[in-house]
């Protein structure tokens, strides 16, 4: 709570205005705003096509606005590619696609930053991968049985934590889970909610977490979007809200649009 | 341990079924369970020593000074091609020009000395152009998006027709390669069996201690993911094409220069398949992710073992071929059954 306070009047790590999007005749995006804060785990909720992926997308890197600023500690950037994002610390992590399945604990965490010797021979220094893996891993708390362990022996829970903790070991400032405790048990999900708040309580790492499940998003977050039709229309911190008002949110949404249906049906008829 | 919830759909893994009950076995069996399924190299060195024992009882020649020396004068080769099919069978990949290539780059050398060039110049040169068709075959592959099936199909009967015209369908001889030269580079007995062991370790530090052999396993086991982490996965590939067109050019070099004449008509489909079965009987997965160059190598050792054996014992090459087939058909069968207690064993 208290980083959340102290940081409220500070600038946001990221911000975005009036981002929109559109793709042919749909308009994904009609002007989001949002601000993220250090330390800040940040829910996005919304239906289908409300925009969340959308947004997701152009925040790290992976497709353009059409208009709208995004500011990293109050700069402006373009984000050309994901690559753009990830140099200004951004980073999505997908934990059934991050990992290679063959490759050991820590040989992934090491993917492509891997430690060498002998200049241009590549030459890998296992041992000081092997150490260093087992040292960041302890350091933010994730217990792995064996980092040798290859990640296809490794369950869903642990998938993603190492996935997360590559991001943030190669210094990612800004981290978007998509559904991070999808299909996950108890245990699971309690790892990851507890990576998921160290990070962003003591290495003051931001997180934005899509997720349909609005358990999910109470155990995880401190503040929740809901987006609608391609804007946010609705911002809480999770203590301020519950279960219910969310749901009766969406539901509304839902009989809006129903009803929105019905009178475009109506109109059709009538107007030949 | 794991909730087997957590299996995620387009998951590459081989996916052990949903209610798969936690077999962790103990005792020796266990143990031995485990060896085999951990070291995908066990199963191919059990047939191996098998095979040489029963060999070696049934005949007395087997082990007899000159008979080694035919296996591994057969046997190297295959070996040297098997590992380098493994960086590409472990990128998801497969070469079927190997043996084309193998065949090619001694004619290469035989053309340019025809043309005037001295035999140093003209083997470097052969082994060039055996770079520049692994990078054609990469680039093709890579690059236009071919599947290297049809990319390396193509190349093989390109470089068939290519010596079949040039060579005007007539026999050579291997030019101008005596003395000390010719002694390392292929007439001595050990020469080339050293080689390809050269060649063979160097491939092993390679793939498992080097960050292009990790870069190799991470494109073939996760090829998305691997980009994704920045990996050049594209370059790999060429690169990795490059280095079996090279090793294949190399190899087939001393191997000619031993046997001194060369037959434009001989097909390189026969050291090119029995490459890829040494790799695959020896561990290698078909479908990337993993490779053991120690697996196909000892591929190799028990293809040349089977047909050495079956030569002494009296069998006809036909049989051999059948018995071939027969020994692929198990050691695959061996191998899937094994992933699958793997994926067991791990949930």
């Amino acid at each position: 709570m208290t980083a959340i306070d102290e940081a409220a009047g500070t600038t946001p790590v990221l911000q975005t205005e009036g981002i929109t999007k559109r793709f042919g005749a749909v308009v994904a995006l009609r002007g989001v705003d949002i601000q993220l804060r250090s330390g800040e785990v940040l829910g996005l909720v919304g239906d289908n096509g409300a925009g969340k992926s959308t947004f997701v997308k152009i925040v790290c890197g992976f497709q353009r606005p059409d208009s709208g600023r995004i500011l990293i500690d109050g700069r402006e950037v373009h984000l050309h590619s994901v690559k753009d994002a990830r140099a200004h610390g951004i980073e999505a992590v997908y934990h059934d696609l991050a990992l290679v399945p063959q490759l050991s604990v820590y040989q992934n965490l090491f993917l492509n930053r891997e430690v060498t010797t002998l200049g241009r021979l590549g030459w890998l220094s296992t041992r000081k991968m092997r150490a260093q893996a087992q040292a960041y891993l302890d350091d933010i708390k994730v217990s792995i049985p064996n980092i040798e362990a290859e990640a296809e022996t490794l369950s869903g829970g642990q998938r993603q934590a190492i996935a997360v903790a590559r991001a943030t070991r190669q210094n990612a400032k800004i981290l978007l889970l998509d559904e991070p405790l999808a299909a996950m048990g108890a245990k699971e999900s309690a790892l990851i909610i507890d990576l998921v708040k160290d990070l962003a309580a003591n290495r003051g790492v931001s997180i934005l977490v899509i997720d349909h499940n609005y358990t999910h998003l109470f155990e995880l977050c401190d503040r929740v979007n809901v987006f609608q039709q391609g804007r946010v229309t609705f911002d809480r911190r999770v203590e301020d809200t519950s279960l219910e008002e969310l749901t009766e949110l969406m539901v509304s949404e839902y009989r809006r649009q129903v009803m929105a249906g019905h009178r475009e049906l109506g109109d059709e008829v009538t107007a030949p | 341990m794991a909730s087997q919830a957590t299996l995620t759909p387009g998951e590459t893994s081989p996916a052990a079924p949903p209610a798969a009950p936690s077999t962790a076995r103990r005792g020796p069996a266990g143990s031995l369970l485990r060896l085999f399924v951990s070291r995908r190299e066990a199963t191919i060195f059990v047939v191996a020593v098998a095979i040489i024992v029963y060999f070696a009882a049934r005949t007395s020649e087997f082990y007899s000074y000159a008979n080694i020396v035919t296996i591994v004068q057969y046997m190297a080769p295959i070996a040297v091609i098997g590992v380098g099919e493994v960086f590409l069978l472990t990128l998801g990949e497969i070469d079927l020009s190997a043996g084309q290539i193998f065949l090619v780059s001694p004619w290469i050398v035989v053309w340019l000395q025809q043309a005037g060039l001295p035999i140093g110049w003209a083997i470097t040169v052969s082994l060039l152009c055996c770079l520049a068709i692994g990078a054609i075959n990469g680039l093709i592959t890579v690059l236009l998006n071919v599947p290297s099936f049809v990319t390396t199909l193509g190349t093989y009967f390109s470089l068939l027709g290519l010596v079949l015209i040039v060579s005007n369908d007539a026999q050579a001889d291997m030019p101008g390669t005596t003395g000390t030269f010719g002694q390392i580079f292929g007439i001595s007995s050990w020469s080339e069996i050293g080689w390809a062991l050269l060649i063979v370790v160097a491939l092993h530090i390679v793939l498992k201690r080097t960050r292009f052999g990790m870069h190799v396993t991470a494109t073939g086991g996760n090829y998305l993911g691997a980009a994704e982490a920045g990996i050049p996965v594209r370059r790999v590939k060429v690169w990795s094409f490059m280095i079996l067109a090279f090793g294949a050019g190399f190899i087939g070099l001393l191997d000619s220069i031993r046997i001194q004449s060369l037959d434009p008509a001989s097909p390189g489909t026969t050291v090119m398949f029995s490459a890829v079965s040494a790799a695959v009987i020896g561990g290698t997965s078909l479908l990337g992710g993993r490779g053991t160059i120690i697996g196909a190598t000892i591929g190799a050792i028990v293809l040349g073992v089977l047909e050495d054996g079956f030569n002494l014992i009296g069998v006809s090459a036909n049989e051999f071929t059948l018995v071939t087939g027969l020994v692929i058909l198990v050691a695959m069968a061996i191998n899937v059954q094994l992933s699958r207690v793997g994926a067991r064993m791990r949930t």
